[in-house]
């Protein structure tokens, strides 16, 4: 059907997807995170444990890995509340650093050396089926609701309040669920490369789905998948430049910012695309 | 032993210091994080080994060299990554300058490659005992140079009038270009220092260390975020005291917990702090500006 490096690609871009919303959720109430590796990491390091060591069948570790992350997601998330801004992304990023450092002395799960005997789980159709569910999440989300009172947070935290918004509620939710998204994410990638080591989910993993997020657009969740998207096959395509495939990276980032800095897409462009379809294709009657 | 720690503890911090202290220079005057600060330390441990190597085997040409190179780095950054954002989303140099960071770090990996480099001795090893206490001529080297750069800076904010058009900018940018304050000269006056304070530190921690490679600026951009959030966002002093807090706090952890956790003390600290005492550890004016 797909040759191997085509569906090697395409995994990863779910794996993406899936890394790209995990930033999503949170962002959308107003909150950015820096340390989505960490909850990441989690989300690996438990279904790893949970198969490799403890011969678990793998629905039930994926479920009991993303449930993991997301607990630990509302324990950072609660005192996470009081800060803002520019104080949540500090303390986000260090969160991410001390789950690495973690993982990097935990003997259990290997320690520096790393974690390997998990199975193959992760072949396209499962990474394709559950991006589609965090997808459609998403999507039903944001058209919530929960998305309205995260959107209201997102804009002014203080009249979201007034008019009646659990604030305090509602961004834990939202962190958590971001947490537990990115927690499946590390499940999906630890099943598909069979070997996880501490340093792959440091700070330079949780810079990832920022980039996307920001590259995509940050209003509305088509800029997570586009950004995801975009980013995952941008450097395949560039692949032919071999050494300098990175640094166009970072000049393409760089570049989409100050050329749009609400990111490719936004919302009016998702409203065009819409008028320009005449039955709305993702969204279905409600 | 504990006197040999506080002296190992104390010059680590003042290297922190010296990032810190640029980091909370553009925060105080922009409102914006700048990621790529710890790229800029990178390249300016590599320009310091490309002169201690090829040209000329004084470190203080070296480090002279580092700062001017790092110095107009950080011009340049100023430029491409954050001018084009001026009223933007505060999120949005975040963005920018990681993409910059990425940029630096491939061109010095494309270029010097990956390993590590061994940073020429530049400085004769002498070692000096003082009662208990083991202290090398590295070592004293590299507190007076971090000592002396603070020193300088302090005296720059307080003394001159151009420090005074960037302490005026930092309280408040609109006020300031009210009263006459060329605010985008203090942008790229506050981004000059800012960066030659990175670039010398990078030299320093060749010297400490013996060796560069292109991802040392992560771990050290992530450290000095840490400490200019111990001394309060946009406080230069606080900076410099809360380098000397995580240096200190770093070597004894090693010295008496478990070596291997050193990272995560740095960032358990920050989190307590975020919690408990957001404002940082002097406690001074805050700019709250997103």
């Amino acid at each position: 059907m797909l040759g191997p490096y085509f569906e090697d690609v395409l995994v990863q871009l779910g794996i993406n997807v899936i890394l790209a919303l995990s930033l999503y959720f949170p962002l959308s109430a107003g909150q950015l995170s820096l340390g989505q590796g960490g909850f990441m990491a989690i989300g690996a390091y438990a279904s790893s444990w949970l198969t490799a060591a403890q011969g678990w069948p793998w629905p039930a570790a994926f479920a009991l890995g993303t449930a993991a992350a997301a607990g630990v997601g509302a324990l950072v998330g609660l005192p996470a509340l009081r800060v803002r801004g520019i104080y949540l992304v500090l303390m986000t990023m260090a969160f991410g650093e001390i789950v690495r450092v973690f993982f990097l002395n935990f003997e259990p799960t290997g320690a520096a050396q790393g974690f390997r005997g998990m199975p193959f789980v992760t072949t396209l159709p499962l990474v394709a089926a559950l991006a589609l569910v965090v997808a459609v999440l998403a999507a039903r989300t944001a058209s919530s609701r929960v998305g309205r009172a995260f959107a209201a947070i997102k804009r002014d935290e203080l009249a979201a309040e007034v008019i009646g918004i659990d604030v305090t509620r509602a961004k834990l939710v939202s962190f958590s669920v971001g947490a537990a998204v990115a927690g499946l994410a590390g499940a999906l990638w630890a099943h598909y490369v069979q070997f996880i080591e501490p340093e792959e989910f440091g700070f330079h993993r949780s810079v990832m789905p920022f980039t996307f997020v920001v590259v995509g657009g940050l209003e509305t969740y088509w800029g997570a998948l586009v950004g995801a998207a975009a980013l995952t096959l941008l450097p395949e395509w560039l692949r032919f430049l071999k050494e300098w495939r990175l640094a166009l990276y970072g000049v393409a980032m760089l570049v989409v910012m100050v050329v749009r800095p609400q990111g490719l897409v936004d919302h009016r462009l998702v409203e065009a695309v819409r008028r320009l379809v005449p039955r709305p294709l993702k969204e279905g009657a409600r | 032993m504990l006197a040999q720690q506080l002296v190992n503890g104390v010059m680590l911090g003042a290297v922190y210091a010296l990032i810190a202290i640029g980091y909370t220079l553009i925060f105080g005057v922009l409102g914006m994080l700048h990621l790529a600060h710890g790229e800029v330390f990178m390249i300016g441990a590599f320009v310091g080994l490309v002169v201690a190597t090829h040209l000329s085997g004084n470190v203080m040409l070296a480090l002279a060299a580092a700062m001017l190179a790092t110095g107009l780095l950080g011009l340049l950054i100023e430029r491409v990554a954050f001018r084009p954002l001026r009223g933007a989303h505060h999120l949005a140099p975040l963005a920018t300058t990681i993409g910059a960071g990425i940029a630096l770090q491939e061109t010095a990996r494309w270029y010097f490659g990956p390993e590590q480099q061994g940073f020429p001795a530049t400085i004769t090893l002498t070692l000096w005992e003082v009662g208990p206490l083991r202290v090398s001529s590295v070592q004293v080297f590299i507190l007076a140079a971090a000592l002396a750069l603070m020193a300088a800076v302090h005296l720059f904010l307080a003394r001159t009038r151009a420090g005074r058009a960037v302490r005026a900018t930092a309280e408040d940018p609109a006020v300031a270009g009210l009263l006459g304050v060329n605010v985008e000269a203090v942008i790229l006056i506050t981004f000059f220092v800012a960066s030659t304070l990175a670039g010398a530190a990078g030299v320093l921690v060749g010297l400490a260390y013996n060796s560069v490679h292109p991802f040392i600026g992560v771990q050290m951009g992530i450290k000095g975020l840490v400490v200019m959030l111990l001394g309060g966002l946009g406080n230069v002093p606080g900076a410099m005291l809360g380098g000397v807090v995580l240096g200190v706090l770093e070597v004894l952890g090693v010295a008496y917990l478990a070596s291997s956790y050193r990272d995560a003390f740095a960032f358990g600290a920050v989190m307590v702090i975020l919690l408990w005492r957001p404002e940082g550890l002097l406690g001074l004016r805050v700019q709250r500006r997103d």
